[in-house]
Formats: C-alpha cells, structure tokens, sequence
C-alpha cells in the first residue's frame, strides 16, 4: 500500500515537473500541425471566414492542365522555386567535402591549431543578418570588392601577352583537369556500380575511356582556345553582376554558403568523430603497409560514415527549409526569381498575400518531401554506414 | 596522426593560412569600409583603396573638404538604426527567452530521465517525433493563435513560442540520464522532496549541459529571423536583424553607416563566443552524437 503511494506521488511529481513544457508542446507543436492540416484543405485570407475547399489547394499547388494543346503545371512558379531549392543544395556535397578536408588538416597536431580554428569558425558565429549585408556589398558589381579585386588582376594580367598567355594556359590546363576528374568520377562510378551488378568491365575499357575523354578535352581546348582567351580576358575586363543575373545568382549565394560552412558545424563534427577513431587502427593500417590513402579510405571514411550520414540527413532537411534569409535580405528572389526557395515562397504567401491555406498545402508538401527523404536516406545510410 | 614531415607540414600551414585569410578578409573590409567617408566608397573604375584614406581623430577639413573623423559613422549608424532600443529588445528577448527556455527543458528532461510514471516512454518518443516536423507547417498556425490571443506585436508573441523545446528537453535528459544515481539517493534519504532533488543535486551536476544548451538557445533567439520579422509591426518591438533588416531597406547604399552598424551588430556574438567557445563546440559534438 505504502509503495502504492510512493509510485503515485512520484508519478504526480513527474506530471508536475512535465506541466510547462507539455502545455508549451501542445500549444505551439501539437494543436498547431492539427490546425495546419486543416488550413490545407481551405481557402482563407486571415481577414474572412475560412472556406473549406477539399483538395483544391493541393490541386493548384502540384497539378496540371492542358492549354492550347500542351500540358501546364496549375502553379509553374512553385516547380521552378523547387527547381532553385534542390539546385542549392547541390552545394551541400561540396560543402561537406571542404569541411571534412579542413577537419582533416585540423586535425594534425601542428602548433598554432586552435587559432585556425577559431578563425574558421568565425563566419559561423557571424552568421546572420549583419553577414548578409555583408555579401550584398561584397558582390556588388560596381563597388564591390571581388569585382574590384577581378578588375585589377586582370589590369595586370593582360596588360602584357607576356603573363597573358601563359595565364591562358594554366586556366585551360585548371578546367581540363577539373573536367578530367569528373568524366573519372563517372567512370569509376560506372565501374563500381557494374562490379556490385556482376558485369565484367575489364580495367583496360576505363583507362582506355579516360585516355579519349583527355584527348577530347585537350583537343577541345586547342580548336576553341581564341574564344577561351576571348571570354576569360571578357570576364576579367567587365566581371558579372553576381547576384544581378539569372545564370550567377545562384552559384553566388552557394559560393557564400560554402564560405560559410567550411569551418563551421559539420566541421566540428567531423573532428570530434576524426578525433573518436582509435589510433590503433591506423597502426594496424599500417603493418599492412597503407599509405596515408589507402588508411583513409580503409579506416577513416568508413569509421567516420555515421557522422557523414547524420550531416547528409541534417543538411537535407536543412536544405528544402533553407534560403529564406538570403532572399529575403540579399535578392528579394530575384532576378526573375531565380533565388526564391520554396520556404521563401511559403512566407511570401502565407504574410504578403495572406493566402494562408495555399500557404499550409505548400508547408505540408514540404514536410512530406523531407520525411520521405529522411527515411529514404536512413534506409539507404542502414546498408552503408558502419557504426562499431 | 603522428609526426609530419616538414614539407608536409610547410604545405599545411600554407593551405591552412590561405583559407583563414579568405575567412578573415571580408570582416576586414567590412571594418575598413565603417572607417571610410561616405563618397570614399563609390570611387568607380580602376583604383581600389583597401584602407580609409584620412584617420583623423576629430572631424576636419583637409583641402577645402570636410573631412570626419574615422570613428565618425559608429555613432551616426547607432542613432540612425536606433540602435539602443533594438540591443534592449534582442537581450531582453534572449536573456527571458533562453532562461525559460532551459527551464522548462530541465524541468521536462527531469521527469523524463529521472522519475517513472504512466505513459513516459510514447510521450518521449511524441517528443523526439515532433523534432521531424519542420518549423514551416507549424509556424502558420502559430501566427493565428497570436493573433487570437491579440499577441501580434508584442514581447509575448517574440519570447513564448520559443519557451518550449524538444530538442533542449531531449538534450537534458540524455545528460540527466549519464548522473549518478547515489547523490539522488543521498539526499532521498535526507529527505528532500523532487524539487529538493532537482535544484540540489540534478542542476548543479549539469552545469556544462546546461550552459551548452544555454549558448545554443541564446544564439537561436539572438539571431532569430523570421518568426520576429513576422509578429512585429511597429519600430519599438524590432530586434537587431529585423532592424538592420530595415535600415538596409531604407538605406541601401549608404555602405559606411551599413557596416558600421553591421560592426556594432556582431560585436556581442563575437564576444560570447570568444568567452563561451569550449561551449559552442561541446554543443555541436553533442548535437551530433546522437546521429
């Protein structure tokens, strides 16, 4: 009777301690997703009576129509804010790459370390309003500083044929090799992806493709090398409104993004996990004979794969929410609305138009993406991340 | 990881070294610029000057043109952004918002990690379901409800929203879990009560989680974004983002005044960090130990 008691008052005792977070949880989590569902199926503009109009919101959002012989989307802006949403977040594989080499050199015990560290984290604390209007400015194309700096390197360089040709080259040679690189990626991909299938792909098929793909590229750069030196001195002579036009606005704001994520988050993530891996395996690695490649690739990657997998997860679902503030303070979308994100276009029509109810449909398709893509990437991360 | 050779090491001091300059470059223009005079800024074609042309110390006239002192567009940009009254609503905002933050999370996370009771498991798990709900499905709904209780601009639709967090309680209780069980036995016996326990024995062991979360907190509503730029209205309850966000609207290309008060925006995050650094990166490894 007397343990009755004592597990009833401890059970009180925990309701009260729960009491303000869970009425907090109820009232702005629970009750909200309930009413945001319910927003989705109607017509309303905050000021009238909701109108319930079933499906309607979610057919304008995410169907077509035939006109004039061809089939529209009802919405074609929202298809191509999707388009702008997963094009920026094409920078999140690359951001990860950079963070996790910077995490690699951080991770060498040389003096004066915490000091790098420190400074690569900067632009993460900074982040912000304050750092925006920062890179407005920065990219402006007049008085900016990247412009400014582009202008008079390229004063310099083609001031003289002298530094301008072989400057010419090394450019040429830089984007061959870049371009290089990727055909080999895809083609080790192929490989790979034909090894796990079981279709013979003999060695000499890649390296002979590698070597014509090179001379592709080295023969390409030889028949239009005039309009290369052409566009590169063009560039360096009036280099481009950034965040001004369609084609640069975005790999501008993901240039920034980069920036800013180097040393950030995923960074100190990496460490910590670079720093958890035992140094007896590297030792190990070693009486095999590894080189510091093949230890990288044989205990480094693979013990470091569930913190890889957990920023891919975070940074998806950060990604479909992201570029909110980057609109709203640096492009207002534009121009031509190449830089509205769908999260933008859900505030601008949720708090400019007061379309409330499109604006829930628009929310609950993105909540539908991200689920399906968290649990899509957790199945996948199941077969190929090793967790000790 | 042991010894690198030196040319190893001179190519990583290097690489290192380039990528801290690029990190530092556009803080140093950004400062340079707030030191500069106004048209100094706009000189088109050719030429770049990296730093101020005069520094003076007061406001003078240097070849028949006013010249201000260099210090001259920090005080402009603090009245012109009225700059006292958005720092008090951000560190009142933050201060009232992170400590209720923490303690509702630390209350929650007690319960959940430390005390049994019916139903405690599927509530936690309802917990750590809502972290998956993105901010956007909830933020709408969460309008109208301010509007209904008439909290559309006013403190109480900028700080209580933000009060309760799943990811603070789930935090807190996962450290809460790691705690010995003897002290709490301890002081059963000398017969304190739960909140005997939870004030005297849970708190002060948590100390580090604490603050981590703390810091967190404190940075998510200090640079809060959005959800301020959407229940304020008036100019007295803005915050410093939301601020700075209108000057720039106002003021587009008055870039010395802009980075000044872009300047005297970041000082307080770059002080916080400087002092609070052990926890910035203790709060990331635990944010991510959990993957």
């Amino acid at each position: 009777m007397r343990h009755m008691t004592y597990k009833k008052r401890e059970a009180i005792a925990a309701y009260a301690f729960l009491a303000p977070n869970f009425l907090g949880f109820l009232l702005f989590t629970s009750i909200p997703v309930v009413l945001s569902l319910g927003m989705a199926f109607t017509h309303w503009n905050i000021f009238k009576q909701p109108v319930f109009v079933g499906l309607e919101n979610f057919r304008s959002l995410l169907w077509f129509h035939r006109e004039g012989g061809r089939t529209v989307a009802n919405d074609p802006f929202f298809w191509q804010y999707i388009y702008n949403t997963v094009y920026l977040m094409a920078g999140i594989p690359i951001g990860m790459a950079g963070s996790l080499i910077v995490a690699l050199m951080m991770n060498q015990k040389i003096k004066g370390i915490v000091i790098f560290r420190a400074l690569y984290f900067l632009p993460s604390v900074c982040s912000g309003v304050a750092m925006l209007i920062l890179w407005k400015y920065l990219y402006n194309a007049d008085i900016g500083l990247i412009n400014k700096l582009i202008e008079i390197a390229g004063e310099r360089i083609y001031s003289s044929p002298l530094i301008a040709i072989p400057f010419t080259v090394l450019c040429a040679l830089f984007f061959g090799a870049v371009a290089l690189g990727v055909v080999m990626a895809v083609l080790s991909l192929f490989q790979y992806l034909s090894d796990k299938a079981r279709i013979p792909w003999p060695d000499k098929l890649f390296h002979f493709l590698t070597i014509v793909a090179g001379a592709a590229i080295f023969l390409i750069t030889g028949v239009y090398g005039r309009s290369f030196y052409a566009g590169l001195s063009a560039f360096y002579a009036t280099p481009p409104d950034w965040l001004g036009t369609v084609a640069w606005a975005k790999p501008s704001l993901m240039l920034m993004g980069l920036w800013g994520g180097l040393g950030g988050y995923n960074m100190i993530l990496y460490l910590a996990a670079l720093q958890g891996v035992p140094t007896s395996y590297y030792e190990a690695a070693e009486m095999d004979g590894a080189g510091p490649w093949t230890k990288f690739w044989t205990v480094t990657w693979p013990m470091i794969s569930p913190t890889t997998f957990f920023i891919l997860v975070m940074s998806i679902i950060g990604g479909f929410q992201g570029g909110f503030m980057t609109a709203n303070i640096m492009t207002a979308g534009g121009p031509a609305g190449s830089t509205t994100t769908v999260e933008y276009y859900l505030y601008q029509t949720a708090f400019e138009k007061f379309n409330m109810g499109y604006a829930s449909a628009i929310a609950w398709f993105l909540f539908a993406v991200i689920l399906i893509l968290t649990l899509m990437t957790w199945r996948l991360g199941g077969k190929v991340v090793v967790y000790e | 990881m042991n010894r690198l050779k030196t040319g190893t090491k001179v190519a990583l001091y290097a690489v290192l070294s380039l990528g801290a300059v690029s990190m530092v470059v556009p803080f140093l223009w950004m400062l340079s610029t707030s030191l500069k005079q106004p048209n100094e800024v706009f000189t088109s074609g050719g030429g770049i000057n990296l730093l101020p042309a005069h520094m003076l110390w007061r406001d003078g006239v240097i070849g028949g043109e006013n010249i201000r002192a260099w210090w001259g567009n920090y005080p402009d940009a603090w009245k012109e952004i009225s700059f006292f009254r958005l720092y008090l609503n951000s560190i009142f905002i933050a201060v009232v918002g992170t400590f209720g933050q923490v303690f509702t999370s630390a209350m929650a996370a007690y319960a959940f990690a430390r005390l049994t009771f019916p139903g405690r498991d599927k509530l936690f798990f309802a917990y750590l379901a809502t972290m998956m709900i993105p901010g956007s499905v909830t933020m709408i709904p969460v309008f109208v409800i301010m509007k209904n209780l008439g909290w559309i601009n006013s403190y109480q639709a900028l700080i209580i929203p933000g009060l309760f967090s799943a990811y603070g309680t789930f935090m807190l209780r996962q450290f809460f879990m790691g705690l010995p069980a003897d002290l709490e036995d301890a002081a059963k016996i000398d017969g304190s009560g739960y909140i005997g326990i939870w004030t005297k024995v849970i708190l002060p062991l948590s100390k580090p989680a604490l603050a981590t979360l703390s810091t967190f907190t404190f940075m998510g509503f200090w640079g809060s974004y959005m959800w301020p730029l959407i229940v304020t209205i008036t100019e007295p309850l803005r915050t410093l983002p939301i601020g700075l966000k209108y000057f720039v609207g106002q003021h587009a290309t008055n870039y010395t005044q802009l980075m000044a008060g872009s300047m005297i925006a970041l000082i307080p995050v770059l002080l916080l960090f400087l002092f609070n650094q052990r926890y910035f990166v203790e709060g990331i490894k635990l944010s991510g130990i959990k993957g």
